[in-house]
C-alpha cells in the first residue's frame, strides 16, 4: 500500500483547559474523498487548522507522504499541497475571476509583475480541468455563491493541490449546485487529488466519499467505509443520541397572537415578509446561507432599517430600524456571532449580564444599586447553570455553551416578550445544546414568543412548533414542525 | 517576594512603583532643590491643570475615542471667562462676577463637548479627526475674540482658584481631587460609566445589547468639555490672564498620562487611580528635569519618546498574555 498523503497520529489539542481534539488519528490517501463529520464544537475546525499549519497540536504526529513533520506552519502545509477552502472562500471580491484563480500560484512562483496573459491562461486551463465555464474577466463579487466556491476550488487547484479541505461546502448551495460540486469532486479524484469534506450535514456528500470519520467532543467516535453509513447513523454518531429529541407539545389552538409582522421589506435582503407569532410559540425560520434569514432577524430587532413594513407587538406598532425601541417594547436578540456581536470578551461575566439591566437598577441620578444589579446577575448565572469558578472573571474564559448562556441571561433578565435567537447553538457542545433547547422550551412555556433562526434542521424540528422556509429574501413555505421530516425540510430549503 | 510580585502584576501597582522610583531618583539627584518646600509647593500648584485634562482624555479613551480639542476648549472658555471678568464690573472683590464667569465658561465648555459629541455620535466622524478639527475651531474662536493677545486685569477674587490654599492645601489640588473622585465614582458606580467602558470593549456588542450609544457618546464628550473648561479656569487664575495659545504642550501630556496610567487607547479599560499615579510620575519627572536644567525642547522629545515606549510595552505585554 502506498504511503498515505496525510496521516495524523494521536493528535491532541487543548485551549485553556478545554480539550478540542483528543488523540485523533486519521489518514487520507491520494484520490480519496473523506467525510469528516461532527456537530459544531466537535473539533472539526481545530483539525483543519492543525492540518493547515495555523495551530500547533499539543501532542501527536503528523506525516505528509510518509514523512514525519516537525512543527507545521501555513507555508509548509501549502507547499505540501494542502489547501483549505474556508466557508467564506477568502476571495478578493474586487478582482476578476482570472486574477483570483491565479493569485496564489503567481505569488507562489514569486512573480513580481502582473502577467495578464499568463494569468488568463492559467485560469482558463484550471477552469477547464474541472469542466466549468465562468467568464474570466468579471469581478468575483458579482458571482453567485456557488460560482465563488468554484473559483476558490480553482485557486487551490492552480497551485498543485494534493489535498483540498472543504469547510462546510454545501451550506449555501442549492441541491442542483451541490450536484455540480459532487461532479467536480469526482473529476478531482480521478486526477489523484484527495478531498476532505468537513461538515455537519454530510448525508448529501456520502455518495462521493470512500471514507467517513465522525468526531464528537474532540474524539473520534466512528470511522469506516462510506457504504456502511447512512444519514441516520451519521446523526446518531454525531449527536451521541439514539432518538431525535421529541418535538414540543402542540400549541393550544387558542394561543393569543403576540406579534404580527407585515410586509417587512429591505431591498436586497428580505422581500415582503409577513408572519404572526403566538404567545408560547417557538417559530423556526430556516434557510440557506444568504437566504435573508439573518437580515430578517436583524430587522425584527431594529438593527437593519427596513424600507417598509410594520412590526406590531401586543397590538402596538414598534418603530422599525431602532434597536432601543425594539428592546423597550420587549424584543430581545441573541446574535449569530457571539464573539463579535454578543459579548464584551474582556469584561467580567457579571457585567456581561448586567449591561441589560443598568437602567432598571439606577436611581434618578444614574447611580447604580450595585448589590441588586450584581445579585440579579448572579441569580441568572445560577438559574441557567453557567459553570464558572469566579463570576468576576472575563467572559472570555468561559466555554462556548456557557458564553451563550450569558448572552441568553442578559436578555432573559429583562423579561422580554419576544426573543429572537439567531443560531443559538452554533459552536456549542452537544450537552449545552440540549440544555439550551430546554431553556427555549421553558421560555415558551412561560408565554414568551421565541423566533429561532437556524439552519440546523434537527434543532429546528426539536424545538419549534412551526417552521418558515426562506429563500432569496422571501418566505416561501410554512410547515407544522410535527408534520415534516428532516429530509423533506432539507429538500425544501435547497430546491 | 510574593507581595512585590502581586503589586507588580497590576498596571496600577507597577505605576505606584514607577512614581515612587521617579520621586526617589529626583530626590537623590538634586536633594536640596527637589525636596525643598518651595519645589514641593510649586509642583502641587502645577500639576492639577494638565491632570484635569488627563481625566477628560481618560473618559474619552475609555470609549475607544480621544478628545484632542481639550486644550482648545480650555483656552476658549478661559478667554470667555476672562472677558466677562474684565468687562462686567462687580462690587467688592468681584466674587459675583467670578461666579458668573465660571458658570458661563462651564456652559460653553459643555456646548463645545456637545458639538464634538454630535460630530462623533450622530455624524459618525472618527473621534481623532472630529476633535482635531473642532480643537482648531475653538482655538480660532479664542484668537478671533482677542486678536491673539492675552486678556488681563481680573478682580481679586479670581486668584482664589489657582493661587490660594485651603487649610494649607493648594486649591487646584483640591479641585483636582474632587474631580478625580467624581470621575472615579461615575465610572464605577453609574450605568453611564459601565456603558462607556462596555462600549469601549466592543461597540458592536453594545449596539446589539440595546445600549443607547448616541446618548452615551454625546454625554462623554460633554463631560470631557466640562472638565476641559475647569482646567481652563485653573490656568486662567494661576496665570492671572487668558490667552489663545496657553498650554499647547498639555495635549500631548494629557494623552501621555492617560496611556501611562494604564488606560487602554482602544477603549474598555482604565482606572482613575492609575491616572493619578501617572500624573505624579510626570510631575516629578518634569520638575526634576527643571532642576537638572533640561531644555524645554528636549522635554517634548522626551514626552513623545515616553509615549511611544509605554505603548510598545503595553502592546508587547498584551501580546504575551
Amino acid at each position: 500500500m502506498p504511503d498515505a498523503l496525510v496521516t495524523l497520529d494521536g493528535v491532541t489539542k487543548t485551549y485553556s483547559g478545554i480539550t478540542a481534539l483528543d488523540s485523533v488519528s486519521l489518514s487520507i490517501v491520494a484520490g480519496e474523498a473523506v467525510c469528516l463529520a461532527g456537530e459544531n464544537g466537535s473539533g472539526k475546525s481545530t483539525l483543519i487548522k492543525i492540518l493547515a499549519g495555523v495551530e500547533q497540536p499539543d501532542r501527536g504526529k503528523i506525516s505528509f507522504s510518509g514523512q514525519t513533520q516537525g512543527p507545521l506552519n501555513p507555508r509548509i502545509s501549502a507547499a505540501a499541497g494542502i489547501k483549505v477552502i474556508f466557508q467564506d472562500f477568502s476571495l478578493f471580491p474586487n478582482l476578476s475571476v482570472a486574477e483570483n484563480i491565479a493569485f496564489s500560484a503567481e505569488i507562489g512562483a514569486g512573480a513580481r509583475l502582473y502577467r495578464r496573459a499568463r494569468i488568463r491562461d492559467l485560469a482558463a486551463h484550471t477552469l477547464q480541468r474541472i469542466g466549468v465555464d465562468i467568464p474570466l474577466d468579471v469581478a468575483v463579487e458579482s458571482l453567485s455563491v456557488a460560482h465563488k466556491q468554484l473559483v476558490a476550488i480553482c485557486r487551490a487547484l492552480a497551485t498543485e493541490a494534493r489535498l483540498i479541505i472543504m469547510d462546510e461546502p454545501t451550506t449555501a448551495l442549492t441541491e442542483r449546485e451541490v450536484r455540480v460540486l459532487l461532479g467536480i469532486i469526482r473529476r478531482l479524484k480521478a486526477d489523484g487529488v484527495a478531498v476532505l469534506f468537513v461538515s455537519h450535514k454530510l448525508a448529501e456528500v456520502l455518495e462521493v466519499c470512500e471514507h467517513v470519520v465522525v468526531l464528537r467532543n474532540g474524539q473520534k467516535v466512528a470511522e469506516g467505509p462510506a457504504t456502511e453509513f447512512d444519514a441516520a447513523l451519521l446523526t446518531r454518531h454525531m449527536t451521541g443520541r439514539d432518538v431525535a429529541a421529541t418535538p414540543p407539545a402542540p400549541l393550544p389552538a387558542n394561543a393569543a397572537v403576540l406579534m404580527t409582522v407585515e410586509n417587512l421589506n429591505k431591498e436586497g435582503a428580505c422581500a415582503d415578509v409577513s408572519f404572526t407569532l403566538h404567545a408560547g410559540e417557538v417559530l423556526g425560520i430556516s434557510g440557506l446561507l444568504g437566504s435573508g434569514r439573518t437580515a430578517l432577524a436583524k430587522a425584527l430587532f431594529g438593527l437593519v432599517a427596513p424600507d417598509r413594513g410594520t412590526i406590531t407587538l401586543n397590538g402596538k406598532r414598534i418603530p422599525t430600524g431602532n434597536p432601543l425601541a425594539a428592546a423597550e417594547a420587549g424584543i430581545g436578540y441573541v446574535p449569530e456571532d457571539r464573539l463579535t456581536e454578543g459579548l464584551f470578551l474582556t469584561q467580567s461575566i457579571l457585567q456581561n449580564i448586567a449591561i441589560g439591566r443598568l437602567d432598571a437598577h439606577s436611581n434618578a441620578m444614574g447611580v447604580l444599586d450595585l448589590p441588586a444589579l450584581m445579585g440579579g446577575a448572579r441569580d441568572w448565572l445560577k438559574r441557567l447553570s453557567v459553570k464558572t469558578a469566579n463570576p468576576d472573571d472575563p467572559v472570555r474564559s468561559l466555554s462556548g455553551g456557557n458564553q451563550q448562556r450569558v448572552v441568553l441571561a442578559r436578555w432573559m433578565a429583562r423579561s422580554p416578550r419576544v426573543l429572537v435567537l439567531n443560531g443559538p447553538s452554533v459552536g456549542v457542545d452537544v450537552g449545552s445544546k440540549s440544555e439550551i433547547h430546554g431553556i427555549i422550551a421553558d421560555l415558551a412555556a412561560q408565554g414568551l414568543g421565541v423566533i429561532l433562526i437556524s439552519d440546523d434542521l434537527p434543532e429546528v424540528l426539536a424545538t419549534c412548533h412551526r417552521v418558515l422556509v426562506m429563500k432569496s429574501g422571501r418566505i416561501t413555505e410554512e410547515f407544522d414542525a410535527r408534520a415534516v421530516s428532516e429530509t423533506e425540510l432539507a429538500h425544501r430549503l435547497a430546491s | 517576594m510574593p507581595a512585590l510580585q502581586r503589586i507588580l502584576s497590576t498596571t496600577e501597582g507597577r505605576l505606584a512603583v514607577i512614581a515612587f522610583g521617579v520621586f526617589i531618583a529626583m530626590a537623590l539627584l538634586s536633594p536640596d532643590k527637589f525636596l525643598s518646600v518651595q519645589n514641593l509647593t510649586s509642583m502641587a500648584f502645577q500639576f492639577p491643570e494638565f491632570a484635569i485634562l488627563a481625566l477628560a482624555m481618560t473618559i474619552t479613551m475609555l470609549t475607544g475615542g480621544i478628545d484632542l480639542s481639550v486644550v482648545g476648549i480650555a483656552n476658549m472658555t478661559a478667554i470667555i471667562a476672562a472677558l466677562i471678568l474684565t468687562n462686567v464690573t462687580g462690587s467688592g472683590d468681584g466674587w459675583a462676577v467670578l461666579a458668573l464667569a465660571l458658570c458661563v465658561s462651564m456652559v460653553v465648555g459643555m456646548l463645545a463637548g456637545l458639538f464634538n459629541g454630535i460630530l462623533i455620535a450622530k455624524l459618525g466622524l472618527p473621534p481623532i479627526l472630529a476633535t482635531l478639527g473642532s480643537g482648531l475651531i475653538f482655538t480660532g474662536i479664542a484668537i478671533a475674540m482677542t486678536g491673539g493677545s492675552a486678556v488681563m486685569g481680573f478682580p481679586v477674587a479670581t486668584a482664589w482658584i489657582g493661587n490660594s490654599t485651603v487649610l494649607g492645601i493648594p486649591t487646584p489640588v483640591i479641585v483636582f481631587a474632587l474631580l478625580a473622585l467624581g470621575v472615579s465614582l461615575v465610572l464605577t458606580r453609574t450605568g453611564f460609566g459601565i456603558k462607556l467602558r462596555m462600549f469601549g470593549t466592543n461597540p458592536l456588542a453594545a449596539r446589539y445589547a440595546a445600549v443607547n450609544i448616541d446618548a452615551m457618546l454625546i454625554k462623554v464628550y460633554i463631560f470631557s468639555g466640562a472638565l476641559a473648561a475647569t482646567s481652563g479656569m485653573v490656568v486662567m487664575s494661576r496665570a492671572n490672564s487668558a490667552k489663545a495659545d496657553y498650554g499647547s504642550s498639555y495635549l500631548l501630556l494629557a494623552v501621555l498620562i492617560a496611556v501611562l496610567g494604564g488606560v487602554n487607547p482602544y477603549g474598555g479599560y482604565g482606572r482613575v487611580i492609575g491616572v493619578i499615579l501617572a500624573v505624579l510620575s510626570m510631575q516629578f519627572l518634569s520638575s526634576g528635569m527643571n532642576m537638572l536644567q533640561v531644555s524645554n525642547f528636549a522635554r517634548e522629545l522626551i514626552w513623545g519618546s515616553l509615549l511611544i515606549f509605554v505603548m510598545i510595552m503595553n502592546t508587547w505585554r498584551a501580546r504575551r498574555a
